[in-house]
């Protein structure tokens, strides 16, 4: 891959429900490295956008090249690609049936075929880094939401994705344990990690964040720099949004 | 009510043998019930449509038509076309068929509780639709099953009553047998009783203790 390519690029995505438009041709860059935020009011498809780039939705039309490769073609596995695009969801979804670690290791050691002990060593290095350490062998039900949710940042990063998808992680959290999530995701950040996040934190939005993406009604209102976009939006939506932000 | 106690005590031997009958072709039946259920779930959960179409099939079929019915197919009906089956393979044949279309309903229930968001996250780790099934949906789709499994488990063990129908000697038919060479009525509709119920009576306590186990083991209630 060349410095050009961008690490994921979607052009002119469509996606419908029953003929119902959710995203009418959406582009979006994202270069390796960068962190880009999407924001707007519920229901204007910022998470079916981001579940569109892990292949949970199918699309109707447009294209998403990661690294440079199609991925709307036929001959593409999902399988193979969702290896390299991890994704956390707002319901955490740890797997009830498992331990902390066998959560964390299902996808190194099952899918990536990876060895056993470097997988574990990895997945204990990662615990460490979220402060879980002492966990591993915890089943989800022990632990609070705020914690599930760090062992399902680390359950996505132990495959060493290229891409880190986060589907507002922090909506069912009380605000201590946004905190702790939030952290995690500024460190990925100061290391580097590529990332689209999908979130209602507008202070760690404009914190995090190299670009905003602020969407309306399935169509990209408004793109750029977080301050110019908190301190000067361009669009009346945006304003609107942001207004209902200050009380 | 006067109860002829020896001739109770002279029966035990063939009561014993009876009852040992019907745990065996339970045992069977019951297994390949689960086999069959746990295979036609995992098909009705796939999308292949022309065998989720079979599996329906048969589930109507099975599930429409009386034990004993099927039954007299297999015992009476199957030697006419050239294919002769022992009694007591035809009782544990048609205890599975009828067993495995009751098993895959309360798996394919147990499936449809896992929540969407938990499959999703499986995918998004990029596991394969086999591994999904694997180390997912059945462990989760099981527990939830296990109240269902259990109440089925039940129910085909007494199902093995209709066996008295194709002349093997479980608990049911030893018990019409003696009535009817001995008049000893009462005496033989008690003894039927408590071998129903030492089979059934542990059973239902092993179920139930399953069942808070492993509820606990998976959500920890």
């Amino acid at each position: 891959m060349s410095e050009a390519t961008p690490l994921l690029q979607v052009k002119k995505l469509v996606k419908k429900y029953n003929n119902k438009t959710i995203l009418n041709g959406i582009d979006l860059t994202v270069d390796k490295g960068k962190v880009i935020v999407i924001l707007g009011p519920s229901g204007c498809g910022k998470s079916t956008l981001l579940r569109c780039l892990n292949g949970l939705e199918d699309i109707q039309d447009g294209s998403i090249l990661f690294a440079g490769q199609e991925l709307i073609d036929p001959k593409v596995s999902w399988q193979k690609i969702r290896q390299q695009i991890g994704m956390v969801f707002q319901s955490y979804d740890l797997f009830p049936n498992m331990t902390v670690l066998e959560n964390v290791l299902l996808g190194p050691i099952k899918v990536q075929k990876r060895d056993r002990a470097e997988a574990l060593a990895q997945a204990r290095e990662l615990l460490q880094r979220v402060d879980l350490a002492d966990r591993e062998n915890d089943y989800p039900r022990q632990l609070s939401g705020g914690q599930k949710q760090r062992i399902a940042i680390v359950r996505a990063l132990c495959m060493n994705p290229e891409i880190m998808l986060f589907d507002e992680v922090t909506a069912s959290l009380d605000p201590e344990m946004v905190r702790e999530v939030l952290n995690v995701i500024l460190q990925l950040a100061s290391q580097g990690m590529t990332m689209v996040i999908v979130t209602h934190e507008m202070n760690f939005a404009r914190s995090v964040a190299d670009e905003i993406i602020f969407l309306d009604n399935g169509n990209i209102c408004e793109a750029g720099h977080p301050e110019d976009f908190f301190n000067n939006p361009q669009t009346d939506r945006a304003k609107q949004f942001l207004n209902i932000l200050q009380f | 009510m006067n109860l002829d106690w020896s001739y109770m005590i002279d029966q035990i031997p063939l009561y014993k043998k009876a009852l040992i009958l019907t745990i065996k072709l339970a045992f069977w039946g019951i297994l390949l019930s689960t086999i069959i259920g746990l295979i036609c779930s995992i098909i009705q959960y796939s999308k292949v449509k022309v065998l989720r179409n079979i599996v329906q099939g048969y589930i109507e079929l099975s599930r429409n038509t009386p034990l004993l019915i099927q039954l007299f197919f297999l015992y009476y009906g199957l030697p006419k076309m050239g294919i002769t089956i022992e009694a007591e393979l035809c009782a544990i044949i048609g205890l599975a068929f009828l067993g495995g279309s009751y098993m895959t309903e309360a798996l394919r229930a147990g499936i449809e509780a896992v929540p969407v968001t938990q499959i999703e996250t499986a995918k998004a780790i990029g596991l394969s639709n086999s591994q999904l099934i694997r180390y997912i949906l059945l462990p989760q789709a099981v527990t939830s099953s296990v109240p269902a499994l259990g109440a089925n488990c039940i129910f085909l063990l007494k199902e093995t009553s209709i066996f008295s129908g194709i002349a093997i000697l479980e608990l049911t038919n030893t018990t019409k047998d003696l009535i009817g060479m001995f008049y000893k009525t009462n005496e033989s509709l008690l003894m039927l009783v408590i071998g129903y119920l030492i089979i059934l009576l542990p059973m239902s306590l092993l179920l139930s203790w399953l069942e808070r186990r492993v509820r606990h083991a998976e959500f920890g209630y």
